[in-house]
């Protein structure tokens, strides 16, 4: 469909960018064919990102140029880049949670019109490609799922020649995904070029026709993913082979040390997600994931088990035994808790603190504070350690923590938790955004620890991961816990299919009936 | 060509030290433009102001007398500032811990002991604790925004001073001024310098600027504080109460000002006034600051305060200008002292470059 | 109490809102914007000095008012630069811009102590006026009321009528997504402020040159702080901006009526009764986090480097 048509609807030659301390893009040139999808493949850090935006206008290069239908052109801004005819799809959606989806749409066009007649044309659209939405909802009350569809609505909506898309699957359901492919493959049938940034290799290989892989800033290969495996195209990606984690048979269980009772939680955000009677009962020695898409009460669960919201009912969360559903994360800790949270700037490090200080921030409890004031020996001694044994990449233990890569960073805070002794680890979102060396290191580390007999919760959007670490393995979807299933006894498709929602409330302590068959 | 911020790898050391230097030359400058664009002399109007001052012991001590309470109310206010708990009702806390202080010496009036003066500081620092606690109340319980109730009660506190002194706690032997009995000789502070007005107080200064040092860089409370104010997500994380440090800060502030407030009208005043309140409160705000928050810093910056409050009364004798004057030096320097700050997290960049760059011209 | 009289206090109360409404409504549309400029009180006194020598030394209203605007926005300009351009704390430097105005207003106003202008007169709308109750009530009024109530329709336009005022609000929302989709968060800020500012100058002028025309220092006693709070007693929303100003206009005016009618009351204790008002209305509207949450701007407050 494309090979025919020698001119290419866009082709960077020689980009470079460069940022304070990184070559963000080193010599960057790639064509994308007419009607073609075109892959751009990297881990985090390699660069894609930068790309993306020197190509939608809102960062400039520092050299090279860009062809658009086979004109060299300067991509001033956004809007520019939109009256060009190219549409991007952001990984973090651009919308405002208390605007109506027609007001949304509205703000990313140059040439809206009237409100009414837009909101007619955007029911029109979204109905063609299979992407219903009504644009006078508010965007707060939408699922993730949906807020795609008003970004990719929003760029269909200025008839692009290209569409842009940053890592869209991260947020959707596997049935979700494979009708976003329907709508792209469509696309790409009516000539739009598509743009398609992933590092999921199964998906690439699945739906694109080229591929541009990105390393530390620089194009390492250019292949027909069709043509490739998932380990060749990993391999290009990392310029190594993929490390492995040593999977370790799981051992005797011990006793519980996570109960969640019948935990129910209206929530006070207007935005947020209340929970509905969750049971859920995690022993010593096993590793249990919770998938879902985003939303869904991930957040408030987990604000629920490390006590950030206490809730009324003191039965509701026992850790090691213990009710403590109204004690706050402090108690909590005391009892065995350690918690790596979503975020790692500003929630589980603080940002212009240094890496020592940031060790002071849960390790309160373990010798560095007597009488009041703070042991400064210990805390230094402690970090000195976590560095060391997670082979934390920084200038030192005095490297403000925002200074760190998010590989690095993630690194250090799991081993600041780890090193807390935990008999129950929390892990939110362990490898998001962190690059395989790292994630790998830090999915060893949760193995072993898991079998030293710490009870582990991961909550995570990425069911590969979650297949790949866990026993045994749960949805989270509007607020309620599915079944809880054997790892090896469910598969993909299952799990996809609860992330929407469809699965039946068992009894409560169905889930430690599971733990006990197992 | 146009101005680029380059956020710095770590924060700059250097700068953190030099910013309120830089900051405070530029305001000398910018001062000599003011007094020359009124037609004054430059050189002459700068000397009133900066040096004039400080030439002699009494004078020194003057300054002594003024930089007191304004290093312990901004020792107080750095506190809360640390954790983005904005207390700018300092000066409302400063006149209850008088009228709490004050009073004491007034209902124990002819029937006083040494005791008086130790009762007197503890009113007045629980005085001023009490005003701060209203918006810590409001703020924890009803999520009431802490900056207008501050000030509002700052107001408020400033018109309950006004009926006492207007009503029931008038001189009955005075002529009618709005003003109570003069304080007797065991409600007022000891001299601590023969030939100055300079008193103990001043110690009390010290020890403050030294707690201070200890709770916010050495105790587990001062971080606490720190991380409240730098992260807040990171602090719910950790299990710090937000709640905690907000009353925390109103409490150390409100008690601060209070102290200060009683220092004030058992030192140089002597009695209670209705217009004793000399913006300390708020001219507090801008030492905290200048002080970068820490209290070594602040020990110097009051001073410096200090300086332009005499700076302006001596003008004003010297020059025939207006007292207010001190009030647009001190704002200069504030706003001088906040565009610095940038230069420690950020680099600043000339970039020569198309204007069409990019839309964010800043 | 006669006829008369009811109708004379609430004129009076309208008057007296008047210079809540302008600085209240130029702040809102800043907050809109994402921005917190504490420094309304020390604009209005600018707004108010600026005023009151434009109209002495020219003996023009109308020139008073332009100069209110342009001084105020000058100074405010200064917030700006720090804030949006260099990044500086909002609130730190909102009190500055508070501090530099009362101390700069009162330096450059010295000379004009104890001058007096004649104020703007009533601007009787013909036959409206004339009507009885009515007419004196809603259509006998000087031009800066009118210009209020003007100015309450145009901000209820533009931020939910026009696309500029969709803009805005976006940006307040959400900084980072209105700078990705090409909007020039800085400048569109830029702008709030000054209008903001202007706006906060002519409530200022309007005590200066309308309701006590001659220039006192601090003679905006405190009203610019409480305009910051009908902000928020408004839940960011023009209309209730109007409810609130009234309100308080009508406290001022029973407070200066009981005075007058000489209530055996300490005039001190009278005089914390807006104060009091004032935080008993935030603590009954803030009580609600969730409503605060729903219409407050997302990103009041917050700082923005665009990273390129």
């Amino acid at each position: 469909m494309s090979s025919e048509n020698s001119q290419a609807q866009l082709e960077l030659r020689h980009i470079t960018k460069q940022y304070p301390g990184v070559l963000a893009n080193d010599d960057i040139s790639l064509k994308v064919e007419a009607g073609g999808v075109h892959a751009l493949l990297g881990e985090n850090g390699a660069g894609k990102s930068t790309l993306v935006k020197i190509i939608y206008g809102v960062v400039k290069p520092d050299t090279g140029e860009i062809l658009w239908d086979g004109k060299p052109v300067q991509i001033l801004n956004p809007s520019h880049a939109r009256r060009l005819g190219i549409g991007m799809v952001f990984q973090h959606f651009n919308l405002f949670d208390t605007l109506t989806i027609a007001e949304n749409i509205s703000l990313g066009m140059d040439n809206p019109g009237d409100l009414k007649t837009l909101a007619t044309r955007v029911t029109e659209v979204s109905e063609h490609y299979g992407l219903p939405i009504d644009p006078r909802r508010h965007v707060h009350a939408l699922s993730v799922g949906e807020r795609q569809r008003v970004e990719i609505v929003r760029c269909l909506l200025q008839d692009p020649k290209l569409l842009i898309m940053d890592e869209p699957t991260s947020v959707l359901t596997p049935q979700e995904v494979d009708k976003l492919f329907e709508t792209l493959r469509r696309l790409g049938e009516e000539g739009v070029s598509i743009l398609y940034i992933s590092h999921k290799l199964e998906e690439i290989r699945a739906l694109c026709d080229d591929a541009t892989v990105l390393r530390g800033g620089k194009v390492v290969a250019t292949c027909d993913p069709r043509e490739e495996t998932s380990k060749s195209l990993a391999e290009m990606m990392i310029g190594s082979e993929i490390p492995v984690m040593q999977r370790e048979a799981s051992g005797d269980l011990g006793p519980p040390v996570l109960e969640v009772k019948g935990l129910s939680v209206k929530s006070d955000d207007p935005f947020g997600t209340s929970l509905k009677d969750i049971d859920l009962t995690v022993r010593g020695g096993e590793i249990i994931g919770i998938a879902g898409v985003g939303g869904n009460g991930q957040k408030e669960l987990l604000q629920a088990i490390s006590g950030e919201t206490p809730v009324r009912d003191r039965a509701a969360v026992s850790i090691d035994g213990q009710a403590c559903g109204r004690s706050g994360p402090t108690a909590r800790r005391g009892l065995g808790l350690a918690f790596v949270p979503e975020e790692r700037l500003g929630r589980g490090a603080v940002p212009e603190m240094t890496l020592a200080e940031n060790t002071l921030l849960t390790g309160y409890q373990s010798g560095m504070v007597s009488r009041g004031l703070i042991r400064f020996g210990h805390k230094r001694q402690r970090a000195t350690e976590i560095r060391r044994d997670f082979d934390v990449r920084s200038a030192g233990i005095d490297s403000e923590a925002r200074s760190l890569s998010g590989g690095n960073l993630q690194k250090f805070i799991v081993g600041r938790e780890m090193g807390l002794s935990p008999k129950l680890l929390i892990l939110a979102y362990p490898t998001w955004g962190v690059d395989v060396g790292a994630a790998t290191a830090i999915h060893q580390a949760v193995m072993d620890m898991s079998r030293q007999g710490v009870g582990i919760v991961i909550v995570s959007e990425d069911l590969d991961e979650l297949f790949e670490i866990c026993d045994r393995m749960a949805v989270i979807a509007e607020g309620r816990l599915s079944p809880v299933r054997n790892n090896g006894e469910t598969s993909v498709e299952e799990l996809g299919l609860w992330m929407s929602g469809e699965f039946d409330d068992e009894p409560s302590g169905a889930g430690a009936e599971t733990s006990h068959a197992h | 060509m146009r101005i680029k911020l380059e956020p710095r790898v770590a924060a700059s050391k250097w700068m953190s030290y030099g910013s309120p230097a830089i900051a405070a030359v530029l305001t000398i400058f910018f001062g000599a433009i003011l007094f020359a664009s009124l037609g004054r002399d430059p050189v002459q109007g700068l000397y009133i102001f900066f040096i004039e001052p400080l030439t002699g012991l009494y004078e020194l001590g003057e300054l002594g007398l003024k930089a007191t309470p304004l290093a312990i109310i901004a020792i107080g206010l750095a506190v809360g500032f640390r954790a983005n708990v904005w207390n700018i009702g300092a000066e409302g806390q400063l006149v209850m811990g008088a009228i709490c202080g004050g009073g004491v010496a007034l209902a124990f009036h002819g029937q006083g002991g040494w005791w008086v003066l130790p009762l007197m500081i503890i009113a007045g620092a629980a005085g001023g604790m009490a005003w701060g606690a209203i918006p810590a109340l409001l703020r924890t319980r009803f999520n009431a925004n802490e900056i207008l109730v501050s000030l509002m009660l700052t107001y408020a506190a400033v018109q309950i001073l006004g009926w006492l002194v207007h009503g029931p706690w008038i001189n009955p032997e005075g002529q009618n001024f709005p003003e109570t009995r003069t304080f007797e000789e065991w409600a007022l502070l000891p001299e601590l310098i023969e030939g100055t007005r300079l008193n103990v107080s001043a110690i009390f200064a010290l020890v403050v600027v030294f707690a201070g040092w200890i709770f916010m860089t050495r105790s587990f409370a001062g971080f606490k504080v720190n991380v409240v104010g730098q992260a807040l997500d990171a602090a719910k994380y950790a299990g710090f109460s937000q709640n905690k440090v907000v009353w925390v800060s109103f409490l150390i502030g409100g008690g601060a000002a209070g102290l200060a407030g009683l220092i004030e009208v058992t030192g140089p005043i002597d009695q209670l006034n209705a217009t004793f309140a000399p913006g300390y409160g708020f001219a507090a705000i801008i030492v905290a600051f200048l002080g970068r928050l820490h209290p070594v810093g602040i020990l110097f910056a009051s001073l410096l305060m200090a300086l332009t409050f005499l700076g302006g009364e001596s003008l004003q004798i010297n020059m025939n200008m207006p007292k207010a004057v001190t009030g647009v030096f001190q704002g200069m320097l504030l706003f001088f002292v906040l565009a610095t700050d940038v230069l420690i997290r950020y680099r600043i960049r000339v970039v020569s470059r198309t204007p069409a760059a990019t839309g964010e011209a800043g | 109490m006669s006829e008369a009289e009811i109708i004379n206090l609430i004129v009076l109360t309208f008057k007296s809102a008047v210079p809540l409404i302008f600085a209240a409504l130029g702040e809102l549309v800043v907050e809109k914007s994402g921005v917190l400029n504490l420094g309304v009180e020390g604009m209005m006194l600018i707004g108010a000095v600026a005023g009151f020598i434009g109209a002495v030394t020219t003996g023009s209203i109308f020139v008073g008012m332009l100069m209110a605007m342009a001084a105020a926005v000058l100074v405010s300009l200064i917030f700006a630069v720090l804030t949006l351009s260099l990044l500086a704390n909002q609130v730190a430097t909102g009190l500055a811009l508070t501090i530099f105005g009362i101390g700069l207003s009162a330096f450059i106003g010295k000379p004009f102590l104890g001058n007096t202008i004649e104020g703007l007169q009533p601007w009787a709308i013909p036959l409206l006026s004339d009507i009885p109750i009515l007419g004196p009530l809603l259509f006998n009024h000087d031009p800066m009321l009118y210009l209020a109530v003007a100015a309450f329709f145009g901000v209820s336009w533009f931020l939910y009528r026009s696309r500029g005022g969709l803009i805005l609000r976006s940006i307040g929302e959400s900084h980072e997504a209105a700078h990705a989709l090409g909007y020039p968060v800085i400048r569109i800020r830029y702008l709030a402020v000054m209008f903001g500012a202007a706006m906060g100058g002519l409530g200022g002028a309007y005590l200066s040159l309308v309701l006590t025309p001659q220039w006192q220092e601090d003679m905006t006693a405190q009203r610019g702080w409480i305009a910051l709070a009908l902000v928020v007693f408004a839940t960011w929303r023009p209309s209730r901006v109007m409810i609130g100003a009234w309100l308080f206009g009508a406290l001022t005016i029973v407070n200066f009526y009981a005075q007058s009618q000489g209530v055996s009351f300490s005039s001190h204790l009278l005089a914390t009764l807006p104060y009091f008002a004032t935080i008993i209305v935030l603590v009954l509207i803030s009580w609600d986090a969730a409503k605060i949450r729903l219409h407050a701007p997302a990103a009041l407050g917050k700082p923005f480097h665009a990273s390129d």
